[in-house]
């Protein structure tokens, strides 16, 4: 267990080296002189000067490189240019906002995903199967923004149930915070929902014919009990562990929900920035984002071995 | 080439290629074929679009501002007086060319990249294989983003910036797929009697690792299709006046109270053409793999 834990942990390090040489390597991209560029439409020479002086622009790349990264160790993940914040407060700030919308679009995803996986596993080749299948390529046809659209005319302006955008904190009012939330939720939730259903289904198939199942069958067990207790329980892991996975596809989605729900969130964060041209929000939000990801990566991969008494050998 | 012609199955079993009976299979299923033929209308669409387009899709009229659908303007006009059904005919363009040069861009990257880690192995494998963990671990449509955000707004860029940020998944399957052909008896073969290294790559490995290509592309296609709408709602894809489908709807949100068209059409055009690609791969992917059920 030690072991795998150390030799897993040990292959992490090359991955976050490349993905900050990435995201280091996005300011490259700029045309022209970085500071020039974010000193935004004034150019005032002082600005530039400083900002030149403060990312050591007349250092050669390496050299930068290791200004930039010993920050980033040191928590500092630069400073916003149009908001003089420093960038992991911003962070902190908007991170609860999104934890909350994925929270809740993860909840609805599995309780759409996994029974219509079921359902169409336990059914295949019928009405159910068919049904569920034509759900899931719709799911993962739609863009997100537009069911959003749909949604608000439905839920908002035809029907007037729900608000069509306008954030309220949990801890203000939640009836509140729950009506705002809802609608972006499940449309981030629809995408997630669909693919939960494949990978459920493939994992259900495969359970229903093993050894076992047929001798819950044999021994007089009734269906219900053979589906729930003996097939779910043993297809669950890949399922768990295939959905945190989706937590790019959570991420990614967020960034186009808050903006149809105008919610202010980390989404908002990095279109607002990239509108502001805030270009070190935007390498904080990534860096922070794919650091998240390698972390859930890791702990999918541990809940998988502690899980799974036959990989521990 | 000769005809297909209706044979008895132990004929077809005899002359048929592996290519052509794959061909047979994916005919036979009739959600790819639903598919393919979505995809070709749209590609009609996007080719003849002067012809098909009733007005110019960036004239304005101030008489014909947010107009219902009505037999003039069949599905409606926005919020300057633009007809929207010309709009989304000449969009078909814009996401049509998205989808298929980001992936190209992505394969041409991808392909080669993948050849080299497996074929060569040893410590140029490592680094590819860790440098593309790394560009799998920025969510893709972040990653699109973040590059999108710094070379700067424009439907090239965008283009460029899905293509870049697909690349690793090409990279990894092209990878996966050359590890376990390259140890086929017929490539020592080719080796044997001499074959130099590029050919025994190019002529007797790629042949063969790309049936699983073709499929990712398809659904990759789909994905870039979904990507670039994203861009250009967000303001990182087609600029304005330009039509595109994600800039239309960018606007449309603002007016879903009272008019809902401009949202209703561009949505469906993306809807439809994604799922027709994502269709296509599926029926191309239980086409070419029998065994993948």
């Amino acid at each position: 267990m030690l072991q795998y834990l150390l030799k897993r942990l040990a292959a992490i390090i090359p991955t976050v080296f490349f993905v900050t040489i990435i995201i280091f390597g996005l300011q490259q991209l700029l045309p022209g002189d970085p500071a020039v560029i974010l000193a935004g439409e004034n150019q005032d020479p002082d600005v530039i000067a400083y900002l030149q002086k403060k990312m050591h622009l007349d250092e050669p790349l390496p050299v930068r490189y290791a200004y930039w990264i010993s920050g980033v160790f040191h928590g500092d993940l630069g400073e916003s240019l149009r908001i003089q914040q420093p960038v992991l407060d911003l962070i902190r700030e908007k991170l609860p906002v999104t934890l909350q919308l994925a929270g809740m679009a993860m909840v609805i995803a599995l309780l759409i995903g996994i029974p219509a996986g079921i359902v169409s596993a336990v059914g295949k080749d019928t009405v159910w199967d068919y049904a569920a299948n034509v759900i899931a390529l719709w799911g993962l046809s739609t863009p997100n923004f537009w069911l959003g659209i749909l949604m608000i005319l439905v839920f908002s302006v035809s029907l007037g149930w729900l608000p069509a955008s306008g954030y309220v904190s949990p801890f203000e009012d939640l009836r509140a915070n729950l009506a705002a939330m809802i609608m972006p939720a499940f449309v981030l939730g629809n995408a997630i929902a669909a693919v939960l259903m494949r990978h459920t289904r493939s994992a259900m198939l495969q359970v229903l014919n093993a050894d076992y199942v047929r001798t819950a069958r044999a021994k007089g067990l009734n269906e219900r009990t053979v589906v729930l207790r003996h097939a779910l329980r043993n297809a669950l892991t890949p399922i768990i562990t295939l959905g945190a996975l989706e937590f790019g596809t959570l991420l990614s989605g967020a960034v186009l929900t808050e903006q149809v729900f105008s919610i202010p969130g980390f989404g908002k964060l990095i279109v607002d920035a990239v509108f502001n041209r805030d270009y070190a929000v935007v390498q904080g939000v990534v860096l922070f984002t794919s650091s998240v990801y390698i972390l859930l990566n890791l702990l999918a991969d541990l809940a998988y071995f502690v899980v799974n008494p036959r990989l521990r050998g | 080439m000769s005809a297909v012609t209706p044979v008895v199955p132990e004929v077809m079993a005899r002359d048929a290629t592996p290519a052509r009976r794959a061909l047979r299979r994916l005919v036979r299923r009739r959600g790819a074929m639903l598919g393919l033929a979505i995809v070709l209308v749209f590609v009609v669409l996007a080719v003849f679009a002067p012809l098909i387009a009733p007005y110019d899709p960036i004239a304005t009229s101030w008489s014909a501002v947010r107009k219902p659908p009505s037999l003039q303007y069949l599905f409606g006009t926005d919020e300057i007086g633009r007809d929207v059904l010309s709009r989304v005919v000449w969009g078909a363009r814009a996401s049509l060319l998205a989808g298929l040069v980001s992936v190209c861009i992505s394969m041409a990257l991808g392909v080669p990249v993948g050849l080299l880690a497996a074929y060569v192995g040893g410590w140029t494998d490592s680094l590819i294989s860790r440098f593309t963990d790394s560009m799998l671990a920025v969510p893709f449509l972040i990653l699109a983003i973040a590059l999108a955000a710094f070379l700067g707004p424009s439907l090239s860029n965008a283009m460029i910036a899905i293509g870049v940020s697909a690349t690793p998944v090409f990279i990894r399957l092209t990878r996966a797929q050359v590890l376990a052909v390259k140890v086929e008896d017929f490539v020592e073969a080719a080796r044997a009697v001499g074959n130099p290294h590029w050919r025994i790559a190019l002529r007797h490995i790629l042949p063969n690792v790309l049936p699983p290509l073709i499929v990712q592309a398809s659904l990759a296609i789909a994905a870039a299709i979904i990507a670039e709408a994203s861009l250009s709602f967000l303001g990182l894809g087609q600029q304005p006046p330009a039509p595109s489908w994600g800039s239309m709807l960018n606007t449309a949100k603002n007016y879903v109270d009272n008019a809902p068209w401009m949202a209703i059409w561009p949505g469906l055009s993306i809807f439809f053409l994604v799922l027709s690609f994502n269709l296509l791969g599926d029926g191309l992917r239980d086409a070419l793999d029998p065994r993948h059920k």
